[in-house]
């Protein structure tokens, strides 16, 4: 079955799981920025729960099927319309034979994922089928949908239930303003106390220079840093470091101006300091940030990330009870 | 002398770091301990990471506790002994075209936010380094081997550090403000390492020269680059070699047909005899080149 893109959308990319093994050589994760939302997209039509999708950043695409479909949109409210007629989220759709599907701007959040029964049909590169973009490796052709593009999904593993839908409790929360929980570490030691405790005090604005690499935050105070003699190949700026590698969640700050927090495309490493790392737990809510969002960090400990890190599991557990069959 | 650093990157990373300079045998101790690691397949590792003067695991907690995994880095640690500072490694050689008219302009299109915009990166590396003229500074970029101490940034790109003593060490800032356009295979120097750019995209490091020859392919048709989409690994050993624009085209011609062999020999460095003659010891690791 052939699905032909009509209209690409702002950066609509083929995404699953993501891909381990490679960060020592620069190839990061990638993946679907909200796991909870992209497994229960699948989840909802009996695919596969890591199938690949589309995810749609802040407008959607338009897309033509060649042959029926059963299709789920998840996650940032993109109004979903067959033909020009309105669709709900979070629910079984058919689209026929020659219909068009659409998803509009994303009135909340940041990210929509499409599944289509069977999942999306693109080779398998280091084990996932997720677009890299920056290293132009996996999905399809290595980058983001163009109009013109031609997807194709494989064969429906089960038969799909139009009309299904995902209850509200286990829908993604979103929000215009956010508190993030971040553990500190890494280089914090290099930020005077102070300024440590107005950064977690301060709130922060999502700039639009914010993609699956990294977002970038303004709105809050500069750090002050440590004073110290430069060492030996790190660079002469207070935030320079000797080149080293970037957790994914990290949130480094370039000559102490503007944050910015490295998601699943990160670059898997430079010479800024990073003050410390967003949890596990709250890395799906951050892929739904949109330019303009903003959040809090709040400093929690190892115990308290441990604990979310179970609850969000719990998320899923119960996503995966309310719609396996 | 040990100052190792331990501390986490959230609750998934963990995060070492060996010196907060720059120094060989730190990176050295990153790559041994690292390789160790490796080999004792932990339940709940996903990834391994070394870098310049650090490194990283990324690890599942729901399958392996953090306490847990500290200990065996410890150990690990605690245990590599002197006999160990050995590496089994290969050394490569890349033809480099110094001077080449593609970075040359993409520097002056971004000489605005270069810290000398009257001179090229070369003439301002040069300059500050002490060297007399670009030829002498090219000399000194070629000369010596180098190890890649980190591969990553983006796809494969390696960071080298030179096998010399520290004080004839090449130093240069980065730009003012990063450039939006690099070309594929830019050979880059920022702070004290050099690098090759394995893709095109932004980029604040000085700019020296091209290389002919890919060191990325995700498609991987390039013939060294069939087996695995990336070249480079961390341990490796870089000698630059300067060629001309005939040299250069020839050679690319050659990758264009996939009939061009990367130059590279087996190896073993030594971090004790590097470290009682880092003068006369990178020459010894240069004749494993031109032994075959």
């Amino acid at each position: 079955m052939a699905i032909e893109v009509k209209k690409p959308g702002l950066a609509t990319s083929v995404q699953d799981q993501g891909r381990t093994g490679n960060y020592h050589l620069g190839i990061p994760p990638a993946g679907a920025m909200d796991q909870l939302s992209f497994r229960a997209a699948n989840l909802l039509l009996g695919n596969e729960e890591t199938a690949a999708v589309l995810e749609c950043a802040i407008m959607g695409p338009e897309l033509v099927f060649t042959e029926p479909a059963f299709v789920a949109v998840t996650g940032a409210r993109m109004q979903p319309k067959i033909d020009g007629e309105e669709q709900p989220m979070d629910t079984v759709l058919e689209v026929d034979a020659g219909q068009t599907l659409a998803l509009g701007f994303a009135a909340a959040g940041a990210r929509a994922y499409l599944a289509v029964s069977g999942g999306l049909d693109v080779p398998e590169a280091l084990g996932s089928r997720s677009t890299y973009a920056l290293g132009s490796l996996g999905g399809l052709k290595g980058r983001p949908l163009q109009a013109g593009d031609v997807l194709e999904a494989g064969s429906p593993t089960g038969a799909a239930d139009v009309g299904r839908t995902l209850p509200e409790q286990h829908r993604v929360q979103l929000a215009k303003e956010y508190e993030v929980r971040m553990l500190p570490g890494l280089y914090d030691h290099r930020v005077a106390s102070d300024s440590m405790k107005q950064f977690l005090s301060d709130t922060w604005q999502v700039s639009s220079e914010s993609d699956r690499i990294g977002y970038r935050l303004k709105g809050g105070s500069p750090l002050e840093f440590v004073p110290r003699t430069p060492p030996f190949g790190a660079g002469d700026d207070p935030s320079n470091i000797v080149d080293a590698c970037y957790p994914i969640g990290s949130i480094q700050v370039p000559s102490g101006q503007e944050p910015i927090v490295l998601h699943r495309d990160a670059v898997s490493g430079g010479g800024y300091m990073m003050v410390g790392t967003v949890i596990s737990a709250d890395m799906d809510t951050f892929g739904q940030m949109a330019p303009n969002a903003r959040l809090r960090f709040v400093e929690v400990t190892l115990e308290q990330a441990l604990e979310a890190r179970a609850e969000r599991e719990r998320r899923l557990a119960g996503i995966r009870e309310a719609l396996l069959a | 002398m040990t100052s190792t650093r331990y501390t986490l990157g959230g609750d998934e990373h963990l995060f070492v770091e060996l010196s907060e300079s720059m120094r060989l045998d730190a990176f050295f101790r990153s790559i041994l301990i690292t390789q160790e690691l490796a080999a004792r397949e932990l339940d709940g590792v996903t990834e391994i990471c070394p870098a310049n003067a650090s490194f990283q695991v990324r690890f599942d907690p729901d399958r392996l506790k953090v306490d847990h995994l500290k200990e065996v880095v410890q150990e690990i640690e605690a245990n590599l002994g002197e006999h160990a500072a050995r590496l089994d490694t290969r050394i490569v050689e890349i033809p480099v075209l110094y001077n080449d008219p593609w970075t040359h302009e993409t520097l002056m299109r971004f000489r605005e936010r270069h810290q000398d915009p009257s001179s090229t990166d070369l003439e301002y590396a040069a300059r500050i380094n002490g060297y007399p003229d670009i030829e002498a500074f090219i000399a000194a970029h070629s000369g010596t081997p180098w190890f890649v101490s980190m591969v990553g940034f983006v796809a494969g790109l390696p960071f080298m550090y030179q096998m010399v003593e520290q004080d004839k060490q090449i130093q240069v800032p980065k730009y003012l403000k990063p450039r939006t356009e690099t070309p594929k295979q830019t050979v880059g120097y920022g702070g004290c390492f050099s690098c090759i750019y394995s893709v095109r995209g932004a980029g604040g490091y000085q700019m020296f020269g091209i290389t002919p020859v890919p060191i990325y392919d995700p498609e991987q048709k390039v013939d060294h680059l069939s087996e695995f989409m990336i070249f480079f690994r961390p341990g490796d050993i870089v000698k630059f070699r300067p060629i001309d624009r005939e040299e250069y085209d020839a050679i690319l011609a050659e990758v264009e047909r996939n009939e061009y062999t990367l130059r590279s020999a087996p190896v073993e460095f030594s971090l004790p005899e590097f470290e009682a003659d880092p003068a006369g010891y990178p020459t010894k690791i240069l004749e494993a080149l031109h032994g075959n």
